[in-house]
């Protein structure tokens, strides 16, 4: 039943509220098709016995009033599941397996959801590319050895290879957004604070957050709004009205303000990505927007403010990965030697590289000069985007300053991969919410996305431009199943 | 006995050197569960009971702040009469140790929750004003145990997340009594405000101890050498005076002092350096990403402070007005805020015909003189202050004479028992009708003949006698004053 993998999940909630189709009918389709794309080598964990037991448990006392009955979903394996192993796609959590539920995989599970299995990502994700997993390269659906994004890249291949109804990443600098750009599909970060961060593993904690991947924006709504929720276990985690995002969705964007940052026109950026912008201001144009020009002077800034704030961060929350008392140990001959060991072989080369850099910007002596200087500068960023809201609702941007690249092409040139993050990192600075929908393609036919940025906690309006545009774009992905051949 | 001086100086050939002091004291906060979880700070539980996933460091684990703990360190700033900072901030102290499970210590750096504050030492040759520099909270570290397998160090992390405040003092302090004094008041105070119990030996009061030294009269600071990690009073002075007199042999060999860390070998009885100022740790401070600031309202404060109970200084002086006792005594009896309550306790039982002298006396006499026999506290007292009240009383109006309390006081530990009953069943009563004492002395005297005789003649001496021979006959319960009168009036 391979119509039952390609619905949306509104199609598939609707069939199983319609009894259409069962919980355990739609887990089956699912997990028989993962059985046929290990090629893809989207999951790290399966949990697909477990997933067909509870489908059917479902079946048996259906509950049609939750809000994702019954529903099959894979998850990324950044979020703690309790008794399923959680690896962050690294070696030093290879054999981890929590007794704690993230909340946002929780609240997934309390309207009705049910864990297919956790999906590769890049190494704590560090990554743009999906190629720092301990787990190995995920393959992107669109084409053969072209990477899905990262670092939720096995969350963006499962969803375009149709192994998940919907998905959830995490993005710290653009791991949600450049994957569904690389994979012609939808993924949303929400403002920081809005769904918690108790139970993911921690990369850079005033960056990351969770948000949904999916098939069309309403999907995003519907996920955003079961995964968005205030947690006192979280101190960071903001006490807000959260809208019922899926029922207030419209495509009604009439006079809404779009601002068009002049600074995002950077050097280098290939013409395809700057033609996709102009039939993005079009389109926004034709769905009733008002199109303004405007200016975030500081965004030149964002990308080395980035990567010092989040290897520093990451540097402190990955020293609990010790040895002492989870995950891989090493033996050494005292307990210095057991770090070293344990470290040495348990996290892999872009986590060191960013270990060493957090290090380094910490240290006394350079303190000031990069971890408070970027913290300064940081404030600019926000302040930009502040003085923009003045005067425009959202802001319309590429996703990415390039389609997908092959497998391989730039993971020996850190420098070239972080530059991938150059459109997705202020926002995550700002706190922002952004989403990226597909929008085109270039001339290899993969994927390009358009980015929006809203206000703080205003993911309604960038939800509902993003669904005006996504009707006027009407993209869609031409899957082969090449893999399955 | 006190000296009357607590001035503490090292001579070498020519010169005299002053030792200058500093403290740091980590003060364990009187909690039920830890500063960012809710696992429970009891002590002495089994190794690894009362620890949450959050104490663990377990992946996706994030600390959410303890209210209560805050409160605890403005309370006790409030009582430091020090400033409480409106914003402060949470920063990670990094370094990798195997009961560090987080590798790092979640610390307050740059911006601690109390400011610049002080504390008044009661010492022999007047009071003395210390200044405090801050006071900030942070977790505590696990316990990693050498001792018990001959080749792994064992990790207990019950301890890991209790909340500490370290209190740091200006370099005010000048010799091993001050220290001692200082250490003193800041746990009553602490006690006062119920914020940290005090317990030296649980651990719940230890500080790191800095010292330099420097030729007296002189305003220049010496290098210093900071003592980590002492637990006790006694530790501290001993360590103190071994580190100055290293110092002022150092400076008088014509040697510099390195700065560095030295750790206090209570065997030994001597410091050894633990690390140089070239090793010292790069610990990374950063503000924690997973804590908001701290900010704390002119309301919240001010609440606080409405729930501040009368401080040891506050008392000392309405001791002195109120029940007219000596500075002295109200010294001792406001150290300790159990002892304070006994004494307030015994006042009020007193009533209206209260006798303070001797409540001072008894208390401060044979209460502590039992207690410190026994090793008790005294809010464990055998004698409650009610009982030890009507003793007084009994005192007071004549009933038993001071010589039956103490015999009285003996029989009322067996079970705090009421000295009213005791004196009643064992009739120690004392015998205070003139016309039986009379009777009894006419016949003393008649017994006595001779011996009255000599004492007419002017053998003054025998007075005593007589006395004695009448608290005899009467088993001791005559009244001693009566005796008296008869004896002289009769003889």
């Amino acid at each position: 039943m391979s119509e039952i993998t390609s619905l949306t999940l509104y199609e598939l909630i609707k069939n199983i509220k319609e009894k259409k189709i069962s919980s355990n009918e739609a887990a089956k389709s699912f997990v028989d098709r993962a059985e046929k794309s290990k090629k893809i080598n989207a999951y790290v964990t399966e949990n697909f016995e477990n997933c067909l037991k509870l489908s059917k448990e479902f079946d048996d006392k259906p509950n049609f009033d939750l809000k994702l009955p019954g529903i099959p979903i894979a998850v990324k394996d950044l979020f703690c599941t309790n008794e399923v192993r959680t690896t962050a796609g690294s070696n030093i959590l290879n054999n981890f397996v929590p007794t704690y539920e993230s909340t946002v995989t929780q609240n997934i599970w309390n309207e009705g959801g049910i864990l297919l299995g956790k999906l590769n990502c890049d190494e704590f994700a560090m990554g743009s590319s999906n190629e720092t997993s301990f787990f190995g390269n995920v393959q992107n659906p669109i084409a053969e050895d072209l990477v899905p994004g990262g670092s939720s890249g096995g969350s963006s291949a499962a969803l375009v290879a149709n192994l998940t109804p919907v998905t959830i990443g995490t993005d710290t600098g653009g791991s949600i957004r450049q994957p569904a750009s690389f994979t012609g599909t939808v993924g949303l970060k929400p403002t920081y604070g809005s769904c918690s961060r108790y139970g993911i593993v921690a990369f850079a904690s005033s960056l990351d957050q969770a948000g949904p991947m999916s098939k069309d924006v309403k999907d995003s709504s519907i996920l955003l709004e079961v995964i968005s929720s205030f947690d006192k276990k979280d101190s960071t985690s903001i006490d807000f009205k959260r809208n019922n995002y899926s029922s207030e969705l419209t495509r009604n964007i009439k006079g809404l303000k779009i601002g068009i940052p002049k600074e995002y026109r950077v050097d280098g950026m290939p013409d395809e990505i700057e033609k996709l912008w102009k039939k993005g201001i079009e389109y926004a144009k034709d769905c009733g927007a008002e199109i303004m020009d405007i200016s975030l002077p500081h965004t030149s800034y964002a990308l080395p403010t980035y990567y010092i704030v989040a290897p520093a961060e990451a540097s402190s929350n990955l020293a609990r990965y010790d040895g002492v008392k989870y995950g891989l140990r090493s033996s050494g001959k005292n307990l210095i030697d057991m770090y070293e060991k344990t470290r040495s072989e348990g996290f892999g080369e872009e986590v060191k590289r960013r270990v060493m850099i957090g290090t380094y910007v910490l240290s006394s002596g350079y303190y000031d000069a990069y971890y408070l200087k970027a913290q300064k500068v940081r404030q600019l960023i926000k302040q930009d985007f502040d003085q923009a809201y003045n005067k425009v609702d959202a802001i319309l941007t590429p996703s990415t300053p390039s389609s997908a690249f092959k497998i391989g092409e730039k993971s020996n040139d850190p420098v070239s991969m972080y530059l991938n993050d150059i459109f997705t990192v202020p926002v995550n600075l700002a706190g922002l919410p952004g989403i990226s929908i597909p929008a085109g393609v270039d001339k290899n036919n993969y994927p390009l996305g358009l980015q929006i940025i809203g206000k703080p906690f205003d993911e309604q309006t960038v939800l509902n431009i993003a669904y005006s545009m996504e009707e006027k774009i009407n993209y869609k992905n031409n899957i082969t199943d090449w893999w399955m051949k | 006995m006190s000296k009357n001086n607590s001035e503490y100086l090292i001579e070498r050939n020519d010169n005299v050197y002053e030792v200058v002091i500093g403290l740091e004291v980590h003060a364990q906060v009187t909690s039920n569960s830890k500063l960012f979880s809710s696992s429970s700070t009891k002590f002495g539980a089994e190794p690894n009971t009362q620890v949450s996933l959050v104490d663990a460091a377990f992946p996706g684990m994030l600390p959410v702040i303890n209210e209560f703990c805050v409160k605890q360190a403005i309370k006790t700033g409030i009582g430091l009469k020090a400033k409480i900072n409106s914003k402060s901030v949470f920063d990670r102290k990094n370094y990798f140790y195997a009961d560090l499970p987080q590798g790092y210590q979640i610390s307050q750096y740059k911006y601690p929750i109390v400011g610049e504050g002080n504390v008044i030492l009661d010492m022999p040759e007047g009071q003395k004003q210390v200044g405090i520099e801050r006071l900030h909270l942070e977790q505590d570290a696990g316990k990693s145990i050498h001792d018990v397998d001959p080749s792994n160090t064992l990790v207990d992390l019950n301890r890991s997340g209790v909340a500490l405040m370290e209190i740091v003092s200006k370099p005010d302090l000048r010799s091993p009594d001050e220290v001692n004094a200082y250490i003193k008041k800041l746990r009553s105070i602490m006690r006062y405000l119920g914020t940290c119990d005090g317990n030296m030996q649980e651990g719940s009061l230890r500080a790191d101890v800095n010292v330099s030294v420097r030729i007296k009269g002189s305003t220049d600071l010496g290098t210093r050498c900071e003592i980590k990690n002492v637990n006790s009073i006694k530790f501290m002075q001993m360590a103190i005076i071994y580190e100055a007199n290293r110092q002022v042999d150092l400076i008088e060999e014509g040697e510099e002092i390195d700065q560095e860390t030295r750790l206090f070998d209570t065997k030994k009885n001597e410091t050894r350096s633990m690390r140089s100022k070239e090793d010292a740790h790069d610990y990374r401070y950063f503000p924690d990403p997973d804590l908001l600031p701290l900010e704390i309202t002119d309301e919240f404060i001010d609440q606080l402070k409405s729930e501040i109970p009368e401080l040891p200084d506050d008392k000392k002086k309405r001791f002195i007005d109120e029940f007219k006792i000596s500075p002295y005594e109200a010294t001792i009896l406001v150290s300790d805020i159990d002892t304070a309550q006994y004494f307030e306790e015994v006042v009020a039982k007193m009533g209206k015909n209260r006798d303070m002298k001797l409540a001072v006396n008894w208390i401060t006499g044979e209460l502590f003189a039992v207690l410190n026999n026994k090793n008790i506290e005294i809010a464990h007292s055998p004698i409650s202050a009610k009982n030890l009240a009507k003793l007084i009383n009994l005192i007071k109006n004549g009933t038993i004479s001071g010589k039956i309390a103490k015999t009285v006081f003996e029989l009322m530990m067996d079970g705090d028992i009421d000295p009213q009953i005791i004196v009643e069943e064992k009739g120690l009563k004392q015998q205070s009708d003139p016309k039986a004492l009379e009777a009894l002395i006419d016949k003393i005297i008649n017994d006595n003949r001779e011996k009255a005789i000599e004492y007419k003649q002017g053998k003054e001496k025998l007075f005593g006698f007589f006395v004695g021979q009448a608290m005899k006959a009467s088993g001791g319960k005559a009244n001693p004053q009566l005796i008296n009168e008869i004896l002289k009036k009769k003889l």
